[in-house]
């Protein structure tokens, strides 16, 4: 069990380090290869050894959208213990599903960008916030369909991260704006829509993404301009958190930071959690979805 | 009696004809001799026999309801001449009359008949497109409208205000040998269309000793329904399934019937009869649709002994899966939802919210619970009692001082009568109220709710269908003065005591139920995630 995890950490930061591929895609890329390492007995054990390494990637890095893949992961391949009896033929068959499973979701930001950018007019203004590729795939769709177009972009402190965007679009060659968090409130008169990405997608058709989202969502709901999310489905996620204290902690902050710092109080939570009121639309590889249609969805996947 | 053609209308108009031949004899002198009233009873009961063996009860209705709408016209059309009035009604369901052998015909008889029939005849050929429509919508429950090809049944507790519908009622429970409860006291008129009644005037005080219809353990349960003893959806719904399988001990198949459909024609004069002495709970609904497909279910070679034992199980299965199964594993999902440090709000009595409560304070977590209680059931203090047993620190205030003390609470846990299909949210009364305030004070509102509870109907406001409950109950005696208690004498005044009301989806932001925790919204796909189930 030991050697199976030394092998697969490295794995796990070499595909990383690619950057274009989303987190979750990348977790679920390491446990295939840890389940085709895996050398238990029956399938109880598989499962068991299955749990524990997803705990293992979510100490690593604790996003929403590892914990939400890895357990999508679990339940797709999952389905087949109670058919086949002998384990490697199982096993086999996991691993095939395994696949099946990493191919239709590394086709999913295509999907949701194909979808999404009907929705940009041309000579549209656009508000996001921070870092999202999927945004990034949308606008680059909007851009290649010749839609004109201009983007205004927060700077999404502590990590600059709104920064990194900004540069992206501008090889795109796609106007770009960089605002201040604190300016969100001020330039959304000016803009006509607002998209943002998400990190998780809760049962009560929330999002939960970095900090700042749900501001952007009051404001552009007082100003009544659409609030679009777009996500890919193994985003969904089976929380449902009432408000914003009902967030696990373990989502709010960096892996690192939960397990050296005592009081948690004294730091700053790197995600926020909007709920359903706030958003009109959400863009996934399962369709055009309003929020309360999440659930119906999510109730198909787990029921 | 003639040709029996394989149409019901046609018997259907053979008794019309009887009916028009004593209406015109009548209209020609009263020479309706008692002859001829013995012969038309036995004749009626010869219908009914056969009709019973092809078809059952519903037809029967459809009889009376016809016999229904010529008597009222009755003392209107004396002269047979006015009989074309009554008899496009009568015969729009009908086709061709068939001849009908009477001895000693009189001329007038005669030509009386010759007119209906080539009425109806009329009639039939412009009314055979709603013939099909009437038999379907003419079932028990039954709009009063009947030439509108209206599909949709209305229950009839919702109906108080219909003659037509009352009159249908009574016939029907006439037949069922269950006593009809009259209404008591004047009604806010906003709210006529539903059943009042009092608790002094008890539905088993007309039934006589020895009751031969209802079995003595459903005449219990009526009592302890209409007086208020039995509470609770939970609490009712279990006493109805304990009372029918006490039913189905003391049941043995009459010889030459069937278990399966004898059995299920048996309970429905219990039904009626406790729903006269109190409207049925959408919980109790679903529990009596669950046992009739049960019933009807068991296969026709099966023997008494191990049909009725395989009902008893099923039974105990529902109760054991829908209600305390259920209960456990909400309580499961709820205790998530509370953390340390809170204060929760309850409403008056949820036997399933006091669950929960009371197993979220054995797993330590450390919480204080606020009731909130409302006249005049004042049932949050049989809450305070449960939850102070177990030692967890309550306060108790009334509903009028709810936006006082809302600022402090943290979340609020409402329980459910019925989850309606459109995500509408149907409690005491008093709930929606709660919701709003909260909702104002951005408190999330959390609703606990078993699926037996959910149910097919969709409803946007509290009147359309809800309970009138007893209105003396709001008489109350303070300082040796009772000043509501001559409020009969005066005539601008109505006491109204709601007992129902929905909330809409909006103010609810979780739904906890044994699926998981849910949106509002999503409660028509749980239902229909069941019916792909069953």
């Amino acid at each position: 069990m030991n050697e199976s995890i030394i092998l697969f950490i490295p794995l796990c930061s070499q595909i990383r380090e690619d950057p274009d591929v989303a987190s979750a895609v990348a977790a679920i890329r390491s446990l295939l290869e840890f389940l085709k390492r895996d050398q238990s007995e029956t399938i109880l054990g598989l499962r068991e050894n299955q749990t524990k390494a997803i705990q293992r990637l979510e100490e690593t890095d604790s996003s929403v959208a590892v914990s939400s893949g890895g357990e999508l992961f679990l339940r797709f391949i999952s389905l087949t213990s109670l058919e086949h009896p002998d384990l490697s033929q199982c096993k086999n068959v996991m691993i095939e599903r395994g696949e099946l499973f990493l191919k239709k979701i590394s086709l999913s930001r295509g999907k949701v960008g194909k979808l999404c950018h009907t929705f940009i007019k041309d000579g549209a203004k656009i508000l996001t916030h921070s870092s999202s590729r999927v945004v990034l795939k949308v606008l680059e769709n909007a851009a290649a369909d010749n839609k004109r177009f201009t983007v205004y972009v927060t700077e999404s402190q502590p990590d600059s991260a709104g920064k990194l965007m900004a540069q992206k679009l501008h090889n795109l060659n796609i106007p770009v704006t960089v605002v201040l968090d604190a300016a969100v409130g001020y330039i959304m008169e000016k803009v006509d829509l607002v998209i943002v990405g998400a990190e998780g997608v809760v049962e009560s058709g929330g999002v939960i993404n970095k900090i700042g989202t749900y501001q952007m969502a009051v404001c552009s709901k007082a100003h009544n301009k659409p609030f679009y999310v777009v996500a890919e489905s193994f985003k969904f996620v089976r929380l449902y958190p009432l408000n914003q204290q009902d967030v696990p902690d373990r989502f709010k902050y960096k892996a690192d930071i939960l397990k050296t710092v005592k009081d948690l109080n004294q730091e700053h939570p790197m995600i926020d959690y909007t709920p359903p009121s706030l958003i009109t639309l959400l863009f996934t590889d399962l369709g055009v979805l309003t929020p309360s249609a999440v659930s119906d969805e999510l109730i198909k996947l787990y029921l | 009696m003639g040709e029996r053609l394989t149409t019901s209308t046609l018997l259907v108009t053979e008794e019309d004809e009887k009916k028009h031949e004593i209406i015109g004899a009548k209209g020609e002198g009263k020479e309706l001799t008692k002859e001829e009233k013995q012969r038309l009873r036995k004749e009626k009961k010869q219908h009914k026999k056969n009709k019973k063996d092809d078809r059952g009860p519903p037809e029967k209705e459809k009889e009376k309801e016809k016999a229904s709408v010529p008597a009222p016209s009755k003392p209107a059309t004396q002269s047979p001449a006015h009989k074309a009035a009554p008899v496009p009604v009568n015969a729009s369901a009908s086709e061709s009359p068939v001849a009908a052998e009477k001895p000693a015909k009189s001329k007038a008889e005669l030509r009386a008949e010759r007119r209906a029939r080539q009425d109806s005849e009329r009639a039939s050929k412009q009314g055979k497109k709603e013939g099909g429509q009437q038999s379907t919508s003419s079932k028990p429950k039954a709009t009063p409208n009947e030439l509108q090809p209206v599909v949709k049944r209305l229950p009839d507790h919702v109906q108080v205000d219909d003659p037509v519908a009352l009159k249908k009622l009574a016939k029907k429970l006439e037949r069922q040998q269950v006593p009809l409860r009259s209404d008591y006291g004047y009604k806010v008129s906003l709210f006529s269309h539903l059943h009042q009644y009092s608790r002094k005037n008890p539905p088993t005080q007309q039934i006589s000793i020895p009751v031969t219809v209802i079995h003595p353990s459903i005449v219990r349960l009526g009592l302890q329904y209409s007086q208020g003893i039995i509470a609770g959806s939970n609490a009712r719904s279990v006493a109805l399934l304990h009372a029918f399988k006490q039913v189905i001990q003391d049941y043995s198949t009459p010889p030459n019937e069937e278990l399966s459909r004898d059995l299920v024609n048996k309970l429905s004069p219990y039904i009626s009869f406790l729903s006269q002495c109190r409207p049925l709970s959408a919980s109790m609904g679903n529990a009596i649709k669950y046992i009739k497909k049960e019933i009807s279910n068991i296969p026709s070679q099966c023997k008494e002994e191990e049909a009725k034992r395989i009902l008893q199980e099923c039974i105990d299965s529902y109760i054991n899966e829908k209600i305390i199964l259920a209960s456990e594993a909400i309580s499961k999902y709820a205790i998530e939802k509370i953390s340390d440090g809170d204060v929760i709000l309850v409403y008056g009595c949820s036997s399933l919210v006091n669950h929960i409560l009371c197993e979220a304070f054995e797993k330590q977590r450390k919480f204080r619970v606020i009731v909130v209680d409302s006249r005049p059931r004042l049932e949050g203090r049989e809450a305070l009692r449960r939850l102070v047993k177990k030692g967890i620190r309550c306060t108790y205030v009334l509903i009028s001082a709810l936006s006082y003390i809302l600022p402090e609470v943290s979340k609020v846990f409402l329980g459910a009568h019925a989850l309606l299909a459109n995500g509408y949210v149907m409690s005491r009364v008093g709930t929606s109220q709660i919701a709003l305030v909260a909702k104002a004070y951005n408190v999330p509102v959390l609703v606990c709710c078993e699926t037996y509870k959910f149910c097919e109907r969709v409803q946007t406001d509290s009147f359309v269908s809800n309970e009138l409950d007893d209105p003396d109950d709001l008489i109350v005696t303070r300082n040796g003065k009772t000043h509501l208690e001559n409020w009969q004498t005066v005539k601008s005044l109505g006491l109204l005591n709601l007992v129902y009301d929905v909330t809409p989806p909006d103010f609810v932001d979780l739904v906890i139920t044994d699926l998981g925790m849910i949106p509002c919204t999503s409660v028509p796909v749980v239902l229909r995630v069941k019916n792909v189930d069953q």
